[in-house]
């Protein structure tokens, strides 16, 4: 197991956002925390990564208590991916060297430079490796941040609507290349996501929050139509395509 | 997990050369600059002779004199006082997250004439003589320091514990700069409204910033305080590098980004209210040196830092060699220069509306 959470509450100005949430993550495997706007969804990937302090409740990474972790310690143990990057005038090369800020003191070594360059390789960024990150498009951007996740090789990835504001092909591209390196190196990764079809496509396991308290979690595949009906509000009709759950909603009722 | 299949790319390691050589370059012109600048004044001294003189071989009494108690303080001023406004203006430009970010606009400038005009008025100080200028030079040079010092940290200190009260966001550190700016240049026209007119003199006086101003103690002490900050800013540079990629993906990588924030703008505060103290208000350097260092090496901080400190003493020490000259045998105060210099490029800035 590389994470389990127990008991997670999350309070903002005393309104609990999160509820003791509990729920764990096992090697190889990618979890999809899915839900409405405003749910906490990323409020709750914050919290395993303590970039939000939880008012209650335990976050392990490979068996070790968050709590008693600095934050160098706990980066060296899993990244975070952010919805929204600042860009800056850095070159894609220098950007992704950054992840391996938890490892070094101040001086690059050569190592760090060869993993950053492994990295870009395997991701097949080598075009964009000299290009400015303020000159990039969203697609390109991410696959940067991407890139400086898996250089600070941590055996957790967190990432925050890693597919929004991208293209169809991005899409593909982006979550193709998280599910390919997190069983090739049999390591986790715990995404929020908004597009149903896309989290039943890469990820192995889902966690449906609503009202900040779990509300129902399994494996992807067993999704039911009244689970979807019952946490976004919307009829919904699941199909099979290809071996993998295709969902199409429905039209809503005017009842209201 | 580990990715092992790396090899050392040999572009990067060119793309990394240029920004050295850029900097090298850098550094031998204000080398360059240097010599010039003790060369040229009033009295010109040869080249050769500034080189001797330095070195020690005595070329005349007369030019021992001009280098020793005049130009060579003067120059080094520039050098030190441009450095040290350089390089809080880049690391306030990143932990704001803001490419306005500088000690001008953040009102510490105005702070800190304000507590110059309180010092002069109020504990009856003057101000304190400076060697371009016969003009008004008063009782206690000392004290008119101290007192913008204190004032300027004031406003650095205000600036810290509103922003700690909204958990060190960007967005408050300079409201409330841009506030308090206007404080204080309204606390400064009202002591110049009550004024009389040797006070009036040495007030306005005082704000006109000049490098001419400081004695050998002074210089050490400038020196001191800039070295310490620089030694700091160097350390911290891969964290201002994730406060540019954003808070969450800074903690990611596991920065202290609050503490990195709070720290940076202390020591910055702390540099600039110093320097401002000893050598009046310098408009600019602080926010045009970083950025025109940004356009050509970027913003990676590991170069930036260097970068920056040595345009920074370029610009301050380029601007007091052509001060003394425009309209010479007339000196102007350097100041004057450099916000001359500094608008344009800053409407420059605004007009390319690049969010960093």
């Amino acid at each position: 197991m590389i994470l389990n959470i127990n008991d997670l509450t999350f309070k903002y100005n005393s309104h609990n956002v999160l509820n003791n949430i509990n729920f764990s993550v096992e090697k190889g495997e990618i979890l999809a925390i899915l839900g409405p706007n405003g749910v906490g969804k990323t409020t709750l990937l914050k919290c395993i990564n303590s970039i939000l302090k939880r008012d209650k409740g335990d976050v392990y990474i490979n068996d070790k208590d968050t709590l008693n972790m600095n934050v160098t310690e706990i980066a060296k143990q899993m990244s975070y991916v952010a919805q929204n990057n600042d860009t800056a005038k850095l070159t894609a090369f220098d950007a992704i060297l950054l992840g391996r800020r938890p490892h070094i003191k101040w001086r690059v070594s050569k190592d760090d430079i060869k993993k950053v360059d492994a990295v870009i390789k395997r991701l097949n960024l080598e075009h964009l490796s000299l290009k400015y990150i303020d000159q990039m498009s969203g697609g390109e951007l991410q696959k940067v941040s991407i890139a400086r996740a898996f250089v600070q090789e941590t055996d957790l990835f967190l990432l925050d609507e890693p597919t929004s504001n991208l293209d169809l092909k991005n899409q593909a591209e982006i979550l193709g290349l998280v599910k390919r390196v997190v069983k090739e190196h049999n390591v986790s990764a715990v995404m929020t996501m908004h597009d149903l079809n896309t989290a039943l496509r890469y990820s192995d396991k889902y966690l449906f929050l609503q009202n900040g308290s779990i509300y129902g979690a399994g494996d992807i595949k067993e999704i039911s139509c009244l689970m979807v009906e019952s946490v976004y509000g919307i009829p919904v009709e699941i199909l099979q395509h290809n071996g993998y759950p295709v969902i199409i909603p429905g039209e809503l009722t005017n009842a209201a | 997990m580990h990715f092992d299949d790396g090899v050392l790319p040999a572009e990067y390691y060119k793309y990394i050369g240029k920004k050295i050589i850029f900097i090298t370059i850098a550094l031998i012109c204000l080398v360059l600059l240097f010599v010039i600048g003790i060369s040229v004044g009033a009295v010109q001294i040869p080249f050769i002779d500034v080189v001797k003189s330095l070195a020690g071989m005595t070329v005349s009494k007369r030019f021992d004199i001009i280098i020793f108690n005049i130009r060579l303080p003067q120059v080094l001023t520039a050098i030190v006082a441009g450095a040290g406004l350089a390089v809080s203006g880049a690391v306030m430009q990143s932990v704001l997250r803001n490419p306005l970010g500088s000690p001008f606009t953040l009102g510490i400038s105005h702070a800190a004439a304000f507590g110059a005009a309180f010092s002069v008025m109020i504990l009856g100080s003057g101000t304190m003589a400076s060697s371009i200028s016969d003009a008004v030079a008063i009782s206690n040079p000392y004290l008119t320091t101290f007192s913008a010092f204190i004032f300027s940290m004031i406003a650095a200190l205000i600036i810290l514990a509103v922003s700690k009260l909204r958990q060190g966001s960007p967005e408050v550190m300079i409201l409330t700069g841009v506030a308090l700016g206007s404080l204080f240049t309204a606390g400064t026209m009202l002591l110049q409204f009550f004024a009389d007119d040797v006070q009036l003199a040495a007030m306005v006086f005082w704000t006109f910033g000049d490098v001419a101003r400081t004695g050998w103690s002074e210089i050490f002490f400038l020196s001191f305080v800039t070295l310490f900050s620089m030694g700091f800013f160097f350390m911290n540079a891969w964290n201002y590098n994730a406060a540019d990629a954003g808070d969450e993906t800074a903690k990611g990588v596991g920065v202290k980004i609050e503490r990195t924030r709070l720290l940076g703008m202390i020591i910055a505060s702390f540099v600039t209210s110093v320097i401002i103290s000893f050598v009046g208000i310098i408009g600019f350097v602080g926010l045009v040196a970083p950025h025109m260092v940004r356009r050509i090496i970027g913003d990676d901080h590991r170069f930036l830092l260097p970068g920056t400190i040595i345009s920074g003493s370029l610009l301050l020490l380029a601007s007091d060699i052509v001060a003394r000259l425009i309209l010479s045998p007339h000196i102007l105060p350097v100041s004057v220069l450099t916000s001359f210099l500094g608008a344009p490029v800053f409407i420059y800035l605004i007009i390319r509306g690049k969010r960093r």
